[in-house]
């Protein structure tokens, strides 16, 4: 036993001083895996930092909301509604929620205003995210104008900016007060834009919901874990999109690896025949080319995955997240929260190593299988 | 169809596998028929070296597919919120009806692959190769069942399809989704703890015996083929209700998370090993006909019957802790 | 003793260009003794010494290795005659690594890592401690005349020394027989003797040697037990010198 770990050794030993000698042409190798495994991990990193964001999103959203749908196209929704929801058994409380977006103009971005009216929604008073303090360039205590239908413009006051390491739900964010909004918007009376329902059991949802929907067959109940579960899926679907497309510059790169292992040089296939010759078996060169393999892919692992974790959590990704973040133009400037699991590693080790060896795998045996008499017949 | 890294990965991986297995066991088929150790002809040299590239190809298999069967787990309790009713990765691989057939069929032959390397170690320890060509058909017959593999994971994977808000209305109403549990049917806990204590019992004395009179052998490597399915059916039925301190969920799967420390580890792997090593000793006893491998055969059974021993008792020893150590009490 | 009986080579068997390197030879090498191939190039004798040096498998034919004196880890009876015919390639390199050492006609050094270390390689694969055969390794270079060079890289030896560095590596596993193919092509009259020296010293040593060449200064040497002249793949002519 300890012989073969011995032998291990020997041989991994042989494997570096074989990689060293030949440094010029196994750094370019490794330069190109550890590009592969930097461009694939900050995929991978920056689509789950993305769910847990919306997750965490989501994680205050009311279990059930109740929105009105007229001829297929989502209406407001009247208040009585909200009485008669409240009156149905498990129903803890509904809120009326008055929401909407305002598209500004001036920079093309589009903010989330929301009616509020404690503690900051006093008449004329806002609280802003960071992201419309910055592109309306306002600070604390200054006034800015928004568009109204009618001919004036309404005039608010920044009472708070949210800080900017809150997080993507607050960068876009207006909160004004309930009577500033229906002026903002012309809105109607007597209606809001849907209803957040609570309920006293969280098992009780579906019913509820069914008794909703029953009660109103124009309402739309929408239960919190389907929100969640879209919000995954656009994720996931445009996260295996771009995968796709990556992986072809995976495939070429394995190709690239087949090539080089397969086209040995003259002065390669010579040391093998000698090694062979002088009393290594045909196992100890295969395992010889295991540990040559073992000492490119784990520091390209390493180096690509750590590469790939500045990119997206300290430097927020600019590779891609024009490509995958955006439905506004509000949010250059967040931090996403570090998260790796393990299940993404190893996702990474199956989409890039896995193929790097399997490309190798035959060429390998055919360098570990020249006869033990090429050196003597030469 | 879902398309997310890791099911793209579990994919890319099932066809590799599957491809390489492939091309061992069609080099295998060659060899098995055209094997003759006394001519020294180029045939028979090409041949000897082929068998270099199966013993390759299937040693980097093996941990491929072990790891992979736990990037199906992972992947199976990752997609659980997706689906209406689904707590974690037993409600998932019940979507449709491939992930479970899929996940028996990856276990099987991860054991298959684990009783082949053992094997073909025997097998490279003597002289004359006299294992050949029953390894060599071994591995052949294992072909069909990869292949059955690969086929149910795509099927799986190309049958799931989120509960996803559509355009008219909540997924709750568009259509009657089928409430997935979480939880597996299970045996009475009073029951499978009886049986889980005496099989385990049984084995580890059957194995002792074995590994120091070298007599039972067979009676020991039933038994600790038995306490396999019977392990994992205890699991299931009572001693995750301990790890999860809950009395009513029975998954085997969420023992491998996080939350609870990934136990799941510590007892599937030793079951796994102990498991293999087990069934091994049996499969290579007839074996020691072979002149060459009188002397070794005996040696590995022994030695292969002591990792068994110390997996089993290791997994013992886990799942007991747990049960005492758990505020619950059945 | 080594004995081979009917022992056949053949190439491409079944193809166009089928030829057979070594025909029919039976022959029998006694141990302690120096024992020199002569013949032309093609003749078959670097054939028959990779035959006999367990680095390829006769086409037909039987080789048997007696009285070894070395323990062969799968070998139950070392009274028994080893033989080494019909082994997989695994077991024929372990004796290869054990029983045999090489001297090449090229002396394929591997450029770029040190003397020290192309001495050491036969070695690395056997699971012995490299600080072990290091210490071998250097002994054996010392032997030689060539220890100051053993931290230099093998390119910047001179022919000479390179020979010698070769003849080191082919004796740190200890091994009792060793076969030289075609040793002093390379080397100058002088160089030649010299290496004629070396093997006289290792035959003192209790090795035995065979020698593939067809230069005089190896076969009409006084350290020579035995020529064995070969043609074609037979053997011509099999005398004793002494």
């Amino acid at each position: 036993m300890i012989r073969t770990g011995e032998r291990q050794r020997n041989i991994l030993e042989f494997a570096l001083s074989s990689l060293h000698r030949r440094r010029g042409r196994n750094l370019s190798l490794l330069a190109m895996y550890v590009l592969i495994i930097f461009v694939l991990a900050s995929l991978l990193f920056f689509v789950s930092a993305l769910k847990r964001e919306a997750a965490l999103v989501l994680h205050d959203a009311p279990d059930l909301i109740v929105q009105r749908m007229i001829a297929g196209r989502q209406e407001l929704i009247p208040v009585e509604y909200g009485a008669e929801i409240a009156s149905i058994r498990g129903v803890a409380e509904v809120r009326s929620r008055l929401w909407g977006y305002y598209f500004d103009s001036w920079n093309g971005a589009n903010y989330t205003v929301i009616a509020h009216n404690s503690p900051t929604g006093t008449e004329g008073g806002a609280a802003i995210g960071s992201g419309v303090a910055r592109s309306r360039k306002v600070k604390v205590g200054e006034m800015f104008p928004l568009r109204t239908p009618g001919t004036e413009p309404l005039l608010l006051e920044v009472k708070t900016i949210f800080p900017d390491s809150s997080d993507l739900r607050a960068a876009d964010l207006i909160i004004i007060s309930t009577a500033d909004f229906s002026r903002l918007f012309n809105f109607p009376v007597g209606k809001v834009t849907d209803l957040a329902v609570t309920v006293t059991n969280v098992r009780e949802l579906p019913t509820v919901a069914a008794k909703i929907a029953s009660l109103h067959p124009d309402s739309r109940p929408i239960l919190k874990s389907e929100i969640q579960r879209t919000y995954q899926s656009i994720f996931d679907w445009r996260g295996g999109m771009t995968l796709l497309i990556l992986l072809s510059a995976v495939l070429s790169f394995i190709i690239f690896a087949w090539d080089r292992a397969t086209g040995l040089s003259a002065e390669e296939r010579k040391e093998i025949g000698i090694l062979k010759s002088i009393g290594w078996e045909t196992s100890d060169v295969l395992l010889l080319k295991f540990w040559e393999g073992c000492a490119i892919s784990l520091p390209a692992f390493l180096l690509g995955v750590i590469l790939a974790y500045g990119h997206v959590f300290f430097l927020s990704a600019p590779l891609f997240s024009q490509a995958l973040k955006g439905w506004s133009i509000l949010y250059p400037r967040f931090q996403l929260v570090p998260v790796v699991d393990i299940s993404q590693l190893l996702v990474l080790f199956f989409l890039t190593v896995i193929p790097y060896t399997t490309a190798t795998i035959i060429p390998s045996w055919r360098t570990a299988t020249i006869d033990p008499d090429a050196a003597m017949r030469s | 169809m879902i398309l997310r890294p890791s099911t793209l990965a579990l994919l890319l991986i099932s066809l590799l596998v599957t491809g390489f297995s492939l091309t061992a066991g069609f080099h295998a088929m060659g060899i098995h028929d055209r094997w003759d150790p006394a001519s020294g002809s180029e045939e028979q040299l090409e041949l000897e070296r082929k068998t270099y590239l199966i013993s390759t190809i299937m040693n980097y298999v093996f941990p491929l597919e072990l790891l992979s069967l736990i990037l199906l787990l992972y992947t199976a309790d990752e997609l659980h919120p997706l689906f209406t009713g689904a707590m974690c990765a037993a409600g998932t691989l019940a979507v449709n009806p491939y992930g479970y057939p899929a996940l028996l069929v990856k276990i099987v032959t991860a054991l298959l692959a684990g009783v082949w390397l053992i094997m073909n170690h025997l097998d490279s320890r003597a002289f004359d190769y006299p294992l050949i060509r029953t390894k060599y058909l071994f591995l052949t017959l294992m072909m069909p069942l990869l292949v059955v593999e690969c086929v149910l994971l795509f099927s799986y994977f190309s049958g799931i399809k989120p509960d996803i808000i559509t355009s008219c209305c909540g997924s709750l109403f568009s259509h009657d989704s089928p409430t997935l549990s979480g939880d597996l049917i299970s045996l009475p806990p009073v029951i499978m703890q009886a049986l889980f204590f005496s099989a385990m019992a049984l084995a580890l004395l059957s194995g002792i015996l074995f590994y120091r009179t070298g007599r039972y052998g067979q009676l020991f490597s039933a038994l600790a083929a038995v306490t396999f399915p019977v392990s994992i059916a205890s699991i299931i039925s009572f001693i995750g209700l301990y790890i999860y301190e809950l009395p009513s969920h029975h998954c085997p799967f969420c023992l491998l998370q996080k939350e609870y420390h990934f136990i799941g580890y510590f007892l599937y792997v030793p079951l796994f090993i102990g498991a293999v090593s087990g069934i091994s000793a049996r499969v290579i006893s007839p074996f020691s006909a072979n002149p060459s491998l009188r002397r070794i055969v005996p040696d590995t059974r022994r030695y292969l019957t002591l990792v068994t021993i110390i997996c089993y008792l290791l997994f013992t020893l886990i799942a007991t802790v747990e049960m005492i150590i758990s505020p619950l009490k059945l | 003793m080594i004995t081979l009986s009917g022992v056949t080579k053949a190439f491409s068997c079944g193809k166009p260009n089928e030829f057979t390197a070594v025909t029919n030879v039976t022959l029998e090498i006694p141990p302690r003794q120096v024992t020199v191939f002569k013949g032309p190039s093609g003749s078959g004798k670097t054939s028959l010494l990779t035959l006999i040096g367990c680095m390829s498998r006769p086409t037909s034919g039987r080789i048997q290795l007696h009285g070894l004196g070395v323990p062969i880890p799968f070998q139950e009876d070392t009274a028994v005659p080893l033989e080494i015919t019909g082994l997989p390639e695994r077991f024929l390199t372990i004796i290869r690594r054990s029983i045999f050492g090489f001297v090449f006609q090229q002396c394929n050094l591997i450029t770029g890592i040190s003397v020290l270390e192309n001495v050491m390689l036969p070695a690395y694969t056997s699971g012995e401690r490299l600080s072990e055969v290091a210490r071998r390794a250097l002994l054996l270079l010392e032997q030689f005349g060539v220890a100051r060079h053993a931290r230099q890289p093998v390119e910047l030896l001179s022919g000479g020394e390179a020979q010698r560095v070769a003849i080191a590596r082919a004796l740190i596993n200890n091994p009792a027989i060793i076969i030289a193919d075609e040793p002093t092509a390379h080397l100058d009259s002088k160089l030649s003797q010299e290496f004629m020296e070396i093997v006289s010293g290792l035959k003192r040593d209790g090795k035995s040697i065979l020698i593939a060449s067809h230069d005089p200064i190896v076969f009409d040497s006084g350290i020579i037990d035995r020529v064995v002249e070969m043609r074609d793949g037979t053997i011509l002519d099999d005398r004793s010198v002494r």
